[in-house]
């Protein structure tokens, strides 16, 4: 955190700054005995956002990130801490959120029914925008993502991926700052998914924008986060560049073994490796530091265990293993 | 590079909530993009919401006008002319409306809070009026062609003039205005989804039963909850126009407060919208 002497130009630099956010959801006494804890969505948060970076919330469910993000919109208040974005208080005044940032939610409720052209085009005109302006934009924006084609269909009767695509195009419209999304490519093809980190690349490129996103994918969120905030049980488990959160683990290497049937438990130095690794099905999970993952691979692949083995992988650690190293309490964030 | 444990929030958690000076030092608020103003706001919500009508909603538009008119043949055997047809014919008429403004508005809105959809208002900078008028006014303009046939329909069948029906030109928007409201104000504050729905069937029902019935057979008790419901003096001020020589003075004050009534119930849906979307 910069606690530095440039406080400054570290305001300047900032685009959001999160400080012990505190949110909890009352326990709920269910009929018939059956009730439900309460629980700390948000239990001390501290975040700071750059300008023009993409900033991502990775965890699993349940770790709190839909509600640190609806706090930052303004649809939720903390129960304490404080956010700033670009100089405005969001807890005392969370109506300024709508004309700081773009919002994508997770379900495309509102705009289910409208054509993807009249969704685009009213989402911009009721950010402000007058109608010429508005009808400009869509059409650029419709044009920058590849949707002319399919402007006049209901966005209720596209595929999935197109859907998010269209809701996409309507938070695009009416330029702003900063832009929240919440799992933007759930259900993308490639093309869609180049086709909206373009998007928010030339927004990044020309405009400053800053954007933060919350995501599920481990592999995008290498490929495409400046910087994330690893969450689990409501709170930041660490907070780094994908590369820096991976030299924590740098030293273990992720070793994947499958086996053709029965895996030979009757060789020694495998059934040793059995109670260190995560089973599932025939694929054993290890994670072992660099020299053993070399010497298992060799007694594996040159011992009699080979007949046996039907394939192997070895892998630098992924953002879930980062996770999992972190105490994450989770079993991870994919289902293997 | 930052890595928290366990123990190093309690600081953050113990402290008194920052101000903003404290977390923004020396530097200025950024500029705010402008809000959209009301009218326009207004205007795009209310085309958004008809084109949504066009897009799934012409059924049952077709629905509420065979409802009515449906209505209007099985009472054709009860009733024969008089006050009685009148009230027949323009409680029937304003039952599209109901149907409509009150019943379908009621399940969008209730469908709309239940499944996170006005997330999507509360992060534009759209006044609150906006979206409730928006969609009010949308919603009652969508059953002008309904209202109409079964006017019209209804004329024929009871051979009432057609002459005064130009009066729908103001019941359908003060009647649409109040139904509207109410139908929008049960569909936000309902807690659950069905029960939106539910009041929603009610609040029709409740349009049918008073509107139709003739009010002199009615019972005390309900001839008030008639006087309470917002569609009642849209109906008679429909029912007057059905007369050879029309009662103008008496229909212009069914009409002002049918008015009245609207802007109660507008008021009333924004305070439930503002409820239900604002922090």
């Amino acid at each position: 955190m910069s606690k530095g002497t440039d406080q400054a130009s570290a305001a300047r630099d900032t685009v959001v700054r999160v400080r012990g956010l505190v949110k909890s959801y009352p326990a709920v006494r269910g009929r018939r005995g059956a009730a439900t804890a309460a629980v700390r969505a948000s239990d001390g948060i501290d975040l700071d956002v750059r300008r023009g970076e993409i900033f991502g919330l990775l965890g699993p469910n349940g770790a709190g990130k839909s509600t640190l993000v609806r706090q930052l919109t303004g649809l939720l208040r903390p129960d304490a801490g404080a956010i700033a974005m670009l100089g405005h208080d969001l807890v005392r005044h969370p109506e300024r959120a709508a004309r700081l940032m773009g919002y994508l939610g997770q379900e495309s409720i509102a705009l289910d029914e409208l054509t993807v052209a009249l969704a685009a085009e009213t989402t911009g005109r009721l950010r402000g925008l007058d109608t010429r302006t508005a009808r400009a934009e869509r059409d650029a924006v419709l044009e920058e993502l590849g949707l002319t084609g399919i402007a006049a269909r209901a966005i209720k009767r596209l595929s999935g991926g197109q859907r998010r695509l269209a809701c996409f195009a309507a938070t695009l419209v009416g330029e702003r700052p900063v832009l929240v999304l919440d799992e933007p490519t759930t259900g993308m093809d490639p093309v869609a998914r180049r086709a909206v980190w373009a998007a928010v690349d030339r927004r990044r490129a020309e405009h400053g924008a800053t954007v933060v996103l919350v995501t599920h994918n481990v592999i995008e969120a290498e490929t495409v986060l400046d910087r994330v905030a690893v969450m689990d049980g409501g709170r930041v488990i660490a907070c780094d560049t994908p590369a820096g959160l991976k030299a924590l683990v740098a030293d273990e290497v992720r070793l994947d073994l499958v086996w053709r049937d029965e895996p030979p438990l009757q060789v020694a130095e495998i059934a040793a490796l059995r109670e260190s690794a995560t089973v599932s099905g025939r694929r054993w999970t290890l994670r072992l530091p660099q020299a053993r993952a070399r010497a298992v691979v060799a007694e594996v692949t040159g011992g009699p265990a080979f007949a046996a083995l039907d394939d192997f992988t070895l892998a630098t650690p992924s953002l879930e293993d980062v996770y999992l190293a972190l105490g994450g309490r989770q079993k991870g964030l994919v289902k293997a | 590079m930052t890595v928290t444990s366990a123990g190093a929030e309690t600081n953050a958690v113990a402290r008194p909530v920052p101000n903003t000076a404290d977390l923004w030092p020396g530097g200025e608020a950024a500029p705010l993009a402008p809000r959209a103003r009301l009218l326009p706001a207004l205007g795009a919500v209310y085309r958004a919401q008809l084109s949504r009508a066009k897009v799934a909603r012409i059924p049952l538009l077709f629905v509420a006008t065979f409802q009515s008119v449906g209505i209007m043949i099985l009472m054709r055997g009860v009733v024969d002319g008089g006050s009685e047809a009148r009230s027949v014919v323009a409680g029937s008429s304003v039952l599209v409306v109901a149907f409509v403004a009150l019943n379908l508005l009621a399940q969008y809105f209730g469908q709309l809070r239940a499944s996170g959809g006005l997330d999507h208002y509360a992060t534009l900078p759209v006044p609150p009026a906006a979206v409730v008028l928006g969609a009010a006014g949308a919603y009652a303009s969508f059953t002008v062609p309904g209202t109409v046939a079964t006017a019209a329909v209804g004329c024929v069948l009871f051979q009432l003039p057609l002459a005064n029906l130009w009066v729908l030109a103001a019941v359908i928007p003060l009647a649409g205005a109040a139904l509207s409201g109410l139908g929008a104000a049960l569909g936000l504050l309902a807690p659950r989804q069905e029960l939106a729905t539910l009041f929603g069937q009610l609040g029709m029902s409740a349009a049918l039963l008073l509107g139709v019935l003739p009010a002199a057979n009615l019972p005390e008790p309900v001839d008030w909850v008639r006087d309470v419901l917002p569609s009642t003096y849209g109906v008679e001020a429909l029912a007057r126009a059905f007369d050879p020589h029309p009662d103008w003075l008496a229909m212009a004050g069914d009409l002002s407060v049918c008015a009245a009534v609207g802007a109660v119930s507008l008021a009333v849906a924004t305070w439930a919208y503002r409820r239900a979307a604002c922090r």
